[in-house]
């Protein structure tokens, strides 16, 4: 061929080269699933009864699979849109790097895979939850919701609450009022993380014709729909203190985090147009973060201190 | 724009299918090993409890 003097340019070679490990890995939104592993952890940590170890460990890392299968599928699905926005537009299919059949076959085996596995080895009500959770995602968000109503992150955000029941399920093998307020803690969490994203990223959303709330009813709906989640978020952060399943710590960490949470929150409702505008937003949606993680890891501490002291 | 021969894109392709072939035998190498030790834990002592 190179006698032929036949040359191409470093992109082309790239793409006919086929994706490298990292970006089968970066198919799996790796992001999002150390949160998803981390919650899922939380959910088994917390639940009553004992996992053996090595159970523990396959289980998380089905779930981890399973949500890198949840990346892969949907990256699939929105190739043509992640191409024209600002942030997804380095991701690996955009970028000629992997195809979408490639990412199709890559997203299926893995969920077929982690699936039956978690079900087989530890638990099948927490596999069946995981199969929800990759179904919830990929057609009810991805291709259901996601470009149709502004509502999209609000419903679709339930795929996002399941792994702290997956994990819950996976050491009781049931889902009870417990695990049920876990999901509900990132169910409500979701609204006003997303918006407020999305409130500095409207146009990106705008160009590919995504619903979200900033473009569909303006940026001032937006603030205020982000205070009413945020109202309803703070009180259900707090309610794992009141049955029970958080202590004292986990009350004090969640109600000066909720406080922070509203305060931020309040910040953007009365906030301008604009920079100043975009400034509070950004806060809150990196603060969001800190909070969710805030939460489970203090539900984590303690439990994983009463386990330690108790043994 | 620094040009590429086609060999280098050979080459290139060939290594990376190399990569994933392993990272492929490294999946199936964990799996096995995965059903293993969960078998084990989940069977425990029963292993030995059967008569010879």
């Amino acid at each position: 061929m190179a006698e032929l003097g036949l040359e191409t340019t470093p992109l082309r070679a790239q793409q006919m080269a086929g994706g490298s490990i990292g970006d089968y890995f970066a198919l799996m939104k790796p992001r999002v699933m150390s949160l998803v592993v981390f919650t899922a952890l939380v959910g088994m940590v917390v639940a009553p009864g004992s996992l053996h170890p090595a159970l523990g460990v396959i289980a998380l890392t089905c779930i981890a699979v399973g949500a890198g299968a949840s990346g892969a599928l949907n990256m699939w699905y929105d190739a043509d849109i992640d191409g024209r926005m600002q942030r997804t537009a380095a991701r690996p299919i955009p970028r000629g790097r992997i195809t979408p059949d490639e990412a199709l076959a890559f997203g299926m085996v893995l969920a077929f895979g982690a699936v039956g596995t978690l079900g087989l080895l530890v638990d099948w009500t927490a596999g069946a939850l995981l199969a929800l959770t990759i179904a919830f995602y990929i057609v009810v968000y991805t291709m259901w919701l996601k470009r149709r109503t502004p509502q999209n992150i609000v419903i679709g955000g339930a795929a996002g609450a399941f792994p702290p029941m997956i994990g819950w399920a996976a050491v009781t093998g049931s889902v009870s009022l417990e695990s049920v307020l876990l999901f509900l803690i990132i169910f409500m969490w979701t609204p006003p993380h997303f918006w407020a994203l999305a409130l500095y990223r409207a146009r990106d959303y705008e160009r590919v014709g995504v619903p979200m709330l900033p473009v569909v009813a303006g940026p001032e709906e937006t603030r205020r729909q982000i205070l009413v989640y945020s109202m309803l978020l703070v009180p259900i952060g707090v309610a794992p203190a009141l049955i029970g399943l958080g202590g004292t710590f986990y009350a004090f960490v969640s109600v000066v985090f909720g406080a922070v949470f509203l305060a931020l929150a309040l910040a953007v409702w009365r906030g301008q147009e604009g920079r100043e505008g975009d400034r509070a937003a950004k806060r809150l949606f990196a603060f969001s973060i800190l909070y969710l993680f805030a939460l489970f890891a203090a539900l984590l501490a303690e439990h994983a201190a009463h386990r330690l002291l108790g043994a | 724009m620094e040009r590429v021969t086609e060999e280098d894109g050979q080459k290139e392709f060939e290594r990376r299918r190399r990569m994933r072939s392993i990272a492929i035998a490294l999946v199936l190498a964990a799996m096995v090993a995965m059903f293993y030790v969960a078998t084990i834990v989940r069977l425990g002592g029963n292993v030995f409890n059967r008569p010879l």
